[in-house]
């Protein structure tokens, strides 16, 4: 077992690494920061020594080196458009990021499991075939469109919910949330809803499957004939079945909500990391970027990583592997 | 009794009526860099930062300079100026505002780390003379010292030593800066909290010095990017004004019945510029050496139809390099050439230059720029030339352009923060060599021009300085050194409870002088 861990999270480690390789071959073709850093009048003198400063005239594994170096002591320098930590930058974008995912989980969990199962037993019924459609437009519709038409319709149109930003915050020392006031909870519920709408499908479609599969089973034909009642026999002994798949799928979907959130906060004005992320790729930020890949790809890594273990401590079997 | 609650309840609701605060709700197009104006030197943060902090001179409602925290100036000798400051101004930490502060300030923006430093490009040093005067030392007969001055932000001498950040942040260090969190400023409005990407709070400073012509309480400064969410929440009422409603949705804006919309025109001209080194970059020779060819360029592009079709009739088209506030702007010069693509064909083959390729640099700042471009590249396909479009953001040009790998590329130059035509001729067309020609990105040399330059560099004498101007802006006409396409639209958006809001073509907007 302990060779197995250590195996894992050296794997994870190289992972890692390779990202940051990734992220900085990529930001080396990206753009020229000075130019972007400098005001119009500046001299070419302060243009070069501004370069100089930064580093930018190392080779390219002398500064690879240096920020892989620095990123394993949790330190990413200072944002060069802000001039901030990096690590603060990101540390107050992520309570507003966090708070998007979890709500959209929910959401998608709370509207994509009932909807999983009424397809299901509803198989063949005009309502569970349409509803099994318009999940198909659910998948397919681009979610800055879907932001797009929620604002219409909600905000402009309606006027119930506001189309940007995240309201009124409650600050917890280390931690902002908008989750306890009323214009935070209103701030959230369009973002919110834009980012669940893949993941609802995808819940939906999974619970249906694996009703579909289950219903078949002997146990529920037994079930039947022993004269269970309708209602309990699908949601109580046939969807508790069908759940471990759901919960490993939004385990290993929360890296994925995290990357995706970046565009539904650009189209909301979210102020969570994905919106930092944008705005260091207009002005060639290079460290908040560098970070940011790590950081979400670090989100990704630990997720699979901790399922691969709980996985190997369920079933020995896979200890080998 | 029912009489004395209806009497105490209206005489409550007329007390608490002038105490209402009046919140301006400003739904930016992007946010500001950093509460620190010495921090990143871009027009628009210090636009912002000059709600809170202000300089020796300002400009006002007519883009002229006035006094702001200096009362009046005097040239001594050809390499100092006077200043006498203004009594009675308190920082918004009720410090008093005196001469040490200016010098301060002077020492931080032209630190060497400082990326503000370029605004101030003649300063030498300074010296305080009593408390309410000071010396400054610039280099000799330096014309735009109070130009650059309107965006040195005054700071306070005391709250920076205090604080520790006497010296500009250094990116390179990797140590956060005072400045960067927290502000203390002369200027009519002081921060109340900042959320990066989310929402600053500005509220009206009661001790500002100068009278208010605004009537409101507090601006809330939230940036949102995407220009469909903006017009949204515009349209939804949640913010009262934007300073860039989007081309695209101007006739949508203008049905509206509650948004009013301000046009102008941007000081900011869109202008081409050529690539003058012997070779392209495909390394055939260069064609556009000839001054005939840059004509035929410049001919083949109808600028009508660009205005019309792809600017939707909101651009202005140009005929010189600066628009018409911009000091040193001439109208004699500002005739737009008019299109004849059959006089380009014969110019391009009299300079034995038919159907040459040339590489196109576009990038996606300007405008809908993106359009421009593909107009003009099929404009000059037409006549039988070969433009390679290579369209791509900013970031990813810029560097292309400073080191002259490019043939053909756009620039939009406003002559911000300077306005005057020195900095277009200074930066944009002398011969690259020393602080001269930074973005003479196409890398010509008009001995002709670079002294008309220099000359207007040292000329204090208004007047004469400016016919210099004048005439170096007649010769980049008369050698095609650049073919100006127009000035930009300028369209800011507000609701019908924005009662007066003065629509400036720096493309800043100037709170203090909003009516609600």
């Amino acid at each position: 077992m302990i060779v197995f861990l250590i195996k894992r999270i050296g794997n994870a480690i190289l992972v890692m690494l390779a990202v940051a390789f990734l992220a900085f071959l990529i930001f080396r073709f990206l753009g020229d920061p000075v130019e972007m850093m400098m005001n119009e009048s500046a001299t070419q003198v302060e243009r070069d020594e501004l370069r100089a400063r930064l580093g930018l005239n190392d080779g390219f594994l002398v500064q690879y080196g240096r920020f892989v170096v620095n990123a394993a002591q949790g330190e990413f320098g200072l944002s060069w458009r802000n001039q901030q930590a990096v690590v603060t930058l990101i540390a107050e974008r992520f309570p507003a990021t966090f708070e998007l995912v979890l709500i959209a989980t929910i959401i998608s969990l709370v509207v994509g499991i009932p909807l999983g199962v009424f397809t299901a037993i509803g198989r063949g019924r005009w309502w569970a075939e349409s509803l099994q459609f318009s999940s198909v437009i659910g998948v397919s519709l681009p979610s800055f469109l879907v932001g797009i038409l929620l604002i219409l319709v909600f905000s402009v149109s309606l006027g119930w919910l506001p189309g940007y930003g995240r309201g009124e915050v409650v600050n917890l020392g280390w931690w902002t949330t908008g989750l306890l006031t009323p214009s935070g909870r209103a701030a959230l519920a369009l973002p919110a809803l834009s980012l669940s709408l893949f993941q609802v499908t995808l819940v939906m479609r999974l619970v249906r499957a694996e009703m579909l599969e289950i219903l078949r089973t002997d146990f529920i034909k037994f079930a039947r004939a022993r004269g269970v009642p309708r209602r309990p026999l699908w949601f109580r002994h046939a969807l508790k079945n069908c759940l471990m798949p759901v919960i490993t799928l939004t385990a290993m979907q929360i890296g994925n909500l995290i990357a995706f959130a970046l565009v539904t906060e650009t189209v909301f004005q979210w102020p969570g990391m994905g919106m930092l992320f944008m705005q260091a790729v207009t002005f060639v930020d290079i460290p908040v970027m560098a970070a940011y890949l790590c950081i979400v790809s670090f989100i990704f890594v630990a997720l699979n990583t901790v399922v691969d273990i709980a996985y190997a401590v369920i079933d020995p079997r896979l200890r080998k592997a | 009794m029912l009489m004395k609650t209806i009497m105490a309840s209206t005489a409550l609701l007329v007390l608490s009526l002038p105490a209402s605060a009046e919140t301006f709700r400003w739904g930016a197009s992007r946010d500001i860099g950093s509460l620190d104006p010495y921090s990143y030197g871009d027009s628009f943060t210090l636009g912002v930062l000059n709600h809170v902090y202000e300089g020796l001179v300002r400009y006002d409602r007519n883009l002229e300079i006035e006094p702001a925290l200096a009362t009046s100036w005097e040239i001594l000798s050809p390499t100092t100026w006077r200043f006498k400051l203004r009594e009675g101004v308190k920082f918004q930490n009720g410090a008093e505002f005196t001469a040490d502060d200016v010098q301060a300030s002077l020492k931080r923006a032209s630190d060497p780390k400082s990326p503000l430093k370029g605004n101030i490009p003649a300063y030498k040093g300074s010296r305080v003379i009593d408390a309410h005067t000071i010396e400054i030392d610039v280099s000799e007969n330096y014309p735009l010292l109070l130009n650059d001055l309107t965006t040195i932000y005054i700071f306070d001498a005391g709250w920076l030593k205090d604080n520790n950040a006497e010296a500009p942040t250094d990116v390179g260090s990797g140590v956060e800066g005072f400045a960067t969190y927290n502000a203390n400023g002369t200027g009519p409005f002081k921060v109340e909290s900042r959320q990066p990407d989310a929402k600053s709070v500005f509220v009206k400073f009661d001790g500002w010095w100068d009278k208010p012509q605004h009537n409101i309480d507090r601006i809330e400064f939230s940036p949102i990017a995407s220009d469909a969410t903006r017009v949204a929440a515009l349209l939804a009422g949640d913010i009262d004004f934007t300073d860039k409603a989007p081309v695209q949705d101007i006739p949508r804006l203008e049905a509206s019945p509650t948004v009013k919309l301000l046009e102008g025109t941007d000081l900011r001209t869109v202008m081409l510029g050529f690539s003058q080194r012997d070779q392209l970059i495909s390394g055939a020779p260069n064609p556009m050496k000839d001054v005939r060819v840059r004509q035929a360029l410049q001919l083949a592009i109808d600028l009508d139809l660009i205005q019309k079709r792809v600017m939707r009739g909101k651009s202005r088209n140009a005929g010189t390099l600066v628009a018409p506030p911009i000091p040193g702007y001439d109208a004699a010069l500002d005739t737009p050439i008019k299109a004849d693509p059959d006089k380009a064909k014969a110019l391009l083959k009299e300079a034995g230059a038919e159907g040459f390729e040339f590489d196109f640099n576009c990038t996606d700042t300007l405008v809908n720029e993106e359009q421009i471009c593909q107009a003009i590249a099929s404009m000059w396909s037409r006549v039988g030339l070969k433009p390679k479009l290579d369209q791509a953001p900013r970031a990813v040009q810029t560097p292309k352009r400073s080191s002259g790998k490019v043939d053909v590329y756009t620039l939009g130059w406003a002559t911000l923060p300077m306005l005057d035509t020195y900095s277009l001729t200074s930066q944009v067309l002398h011969t690259k060599e020393g602080t001269f020609g930074i973005f003479n990105w196409g890398g010509w040399s008009d001995k002709e021009f670079d002294a008309l330059t220099e000359a207007a560099a040292t000329e204090l004498d208004r007047t004469k300085r400016l016919a210099l101007e004048a005439q170096s802006l007649k010769v980049a006409k008369e050698h095609v050194l650049m073919i100006p396409l127009h000035q930009q639209p300028l369209t800011w958006a507000t609701t019908n409870k924005v009662a007066d809001l003065p629509l400036m073509p720096d493309n800043l907007p100037r709170l203090w002088l909003v009516k609600k």
